[in-house]
């Protein structure tokens, strides 16, 4: 272990300090303002701890705003996209990592452009296909759109998944007489559970975070998922309903931190795995 | 015994891939169709919708208009206003996510207490929905009841700035939030990179009495330089083609100051209704993005194989 001077030391604390500040202080002041009573809101001396913490700001912004409503529907959206998703991107990314021929080919060449492409570009003509189905405004158009939209980054950490079980139990399986489709399900796809858990996780709080493709497709509150439903809370706000905002904002980022905490080793691992040996 | 090997090897294969077909075919297709038709199907449609005069609401039939769209988006100074500011933002916020990013990755990399509280906070950003980014730092900036300006009048630095909605502060202030909600990714992605890096290379350096910026230069850099290069081309991306934070921000404005490509298209294909045009917007920052994506990446790779 190589020896580092103290006073290397102390810069380098002090510098981790400071990164800490700056990563921590905004997420720290919307806790405060969520539980700031209107009167400590309005104040021309803001503190960063409540002088008389409130739940009121919380109750406020349920009466306010369809939070709950908008909340069922996210988690119906994201839930059933990110499912659908890996029920159907696990097998996909089973033949890209094990069979070079030109659909996986293409497919990895698709992961890959998916990512360049402006969403405008895809979102007029999606748009349109949409509406010609009767799906716009409607939650299943937005959980098809989801589905695909999630698919890159799905695949990308499946095939790395799916690099990491070694061969020899399929061959196995092969020589016994088992079907392509047959080992799979049986040899493969048990072996990367964790993998697919965790996809399925990460896909989930993509969708539960994501704000365009529902500002565009979903049209009326009772359809709309909770960012966009926190968006129409703003721009209304007078400093008396900072309080409320805060508050739904908080609620609406605790299932996303939850599970990101829960998962984080396996995806920046995973992430990585995909980009060293792609 | 080589040959034998390879009979049977090859023999194994031919099998394998007779194997292959039907069940591989069943494997792909649940996902391929879904791809097929929402995502390769409406990026060609987009395409072509970018040569026709594609509207919303209207009666008549579309037509081809060639390159016409092309022709009024040369004229279109707004567009191009919105061009540049999308550059700035997206080189604003990238190149000090990448520094900021490194940084705090050679310190997580480090044996030093509280790392464990830094990547736990790293989380946040990265979990974070953007709208939920967009509204804690308009709490921060808000001109009266905002963290920003408090501490700003208690350090004596001037008062009751409005960061979101001055001309002068917008464009800054929203680049700041873009530089904090990207660093997490950049700086997880170069941490796994550093940590690949080989501990003996360091300490060998180390001992021919090499500085810790030429241990950096000669055994960290080249280590990690994929990565970073990957990195940094993607939050390019991914930076000129965000969306929502600066909608929920500022909404592009004081004035259109702030008003990225992405939002300039957004409300001429779904305020104004002109789909066709919208669409050759995108193209146009498609074509401009691969650009200079492949100069950086040319430039970089030559630049590797001088070095």
């Amino acid at each position: 272990m190589m020896r580092t001077k103290k006073s290397t030391r102390t810069a380098q604390y002090a510098a981790l300090a400071a990164y800490l500040v700056f990563l921590a202080f905004p997420f720290l002041w919307l806790i405060s303002t969520a539980f700031k009573p209107a009167r400590e809101l309005g104040s021309l001396n803001p503190t960063w701890i409540p002088e008389n913490p409130t739940l009121e700001n919380f109750r406020q912004a349920f009466d306010e705003q369809p939070l709950l409503r908008a909340a069922g529907n996210s988690l119906v959206a994201a839930l059933s996209a990110s499912l659908i998703a890996v029920v159907i991107a696990t097998p996909m990314a089973y033949v890209m990592a094990r069979h070079r021929n030109r659909v996986s080919k293409a497919a990895t060449g698709w992961v890959v452009i998916s990512q360049a492409f402006p969403f405008v570009l895809i979102i007029i003509p999606l748009f349109l296909i949409l509406k010609n189905l009767h799906l716009i405004n409607s939650l299943l158009g937005l959980i098809m759109v989801y589905v695909v939209w999630s698919l890159p980054f799905a695949l990308w950490m499946l095939v790395g998944y799916v690099r990491a079980v070694p061969t020899e139990l399929e061959e196995a399986a092969a020589v016994d007489g088992a079907s392509k489709v047959r080992t799979f399900v049986s040899v493969v796809a048990p072996l990367l559970a964790p993998g697919i858990v965790a996809t399925a996780m990460f896909a989930f709080i993509t969708a539960w975070n994501e704000f365009f493709f529902a500002l565009v497709l979903l049209k009326t509150p009772e359809k709309q998922t909770l960012p966009v439903i926190l968006n129409r809370f703003i721009g209304t706000e007078g400093v008396a309903d900072l309080g409320p905002l805060a508050a739904a904002a908080f609620l609406a980022t605790i299932p996303s931190l939850v599970i990101f905490a829960i998962i984080q080793k396996r995806i920046t691992g995973g992430m990585l795995a995909g980009a060293v040996k792609a | 015994m080589t040959l034998a090997t390879a009979t049977k090897r090859s023999a194994k294969g031919a099998s394998a891939r007779r194997g292959t077909d039907h069940g591989a075919w069943f494997l792909v297709l649940p996902a391929l169709i879904p791809i097929l038709i929402l995502s390769v199907g409406p990026l060609l449609y987009g395409i072509v919708l970018a040569f026709t005069d594609s509207q919303s609401g209207r009666t008549e039939p579309t037509q081809w208009i060639g390159a016409l769209n092309f022709q009024d988006l040369l004229h279109d100074t707004l567009f191009w206003d919105s061009f540049r500011i999308g550059l700035i933002w997206a080189f604003g916020v990238t190149v000090p996510q990448f520094f900021l990013a490194l940084g705090l990755a050679l310190l997580l990399n480090q044996p030093l207490r509280m790392r464990w509280l830094a990547r736990a906070l790293a989380i946040i950003p990265w979990a974070m929905p953007e709208v939920v980014v967009g509204i804690m730092w308009r709490l921060v900036y808000h001109p009266d009841a905002g963290v920003l300006n408090e501490t700003m009048s208690d350090l004596g630095l001037g008062e009751g700035t409005d960061w979101l909605t001055g001309t002068s502060t917008a464009l800054l202030a929203v680049i700041v939030v873009g530089v904090w909600a990207g660093m997490p990714q950049t700086t997880v992605a170069l941490l796994a990179g550093l940590q690949n890096t080989p501990r003996e290379l360091h300490e060998a350096a180390a001992m021919d009495g090499a500085g810790a910026w030429r241990r950096f230069r000669t055994v960290t850099w080249p280590a990690i330089k994929p990565i970073a290069l990957a990195i940094t081309a993607l939050n390019f991306i991914w930076n000129f083609n965000s969306f929502a934070l600066v909608y929920v921000l500022t909404q592009g404005g004081p004035g259109g100051r702030t008003r990225l490509p992405m939002l300039f298209a957004y409300e001429e294909a779904f305020r104004y209704g002109q789909f066709g045009y919208a669409a050759a917007m995108g193209c146009v920052m498609v074509a401009v993005i691969s650009v200079i994506l492949a100069f950086y990446l040319v430039g970089r790779l030559k630049g590797a194989d001088e070095s």
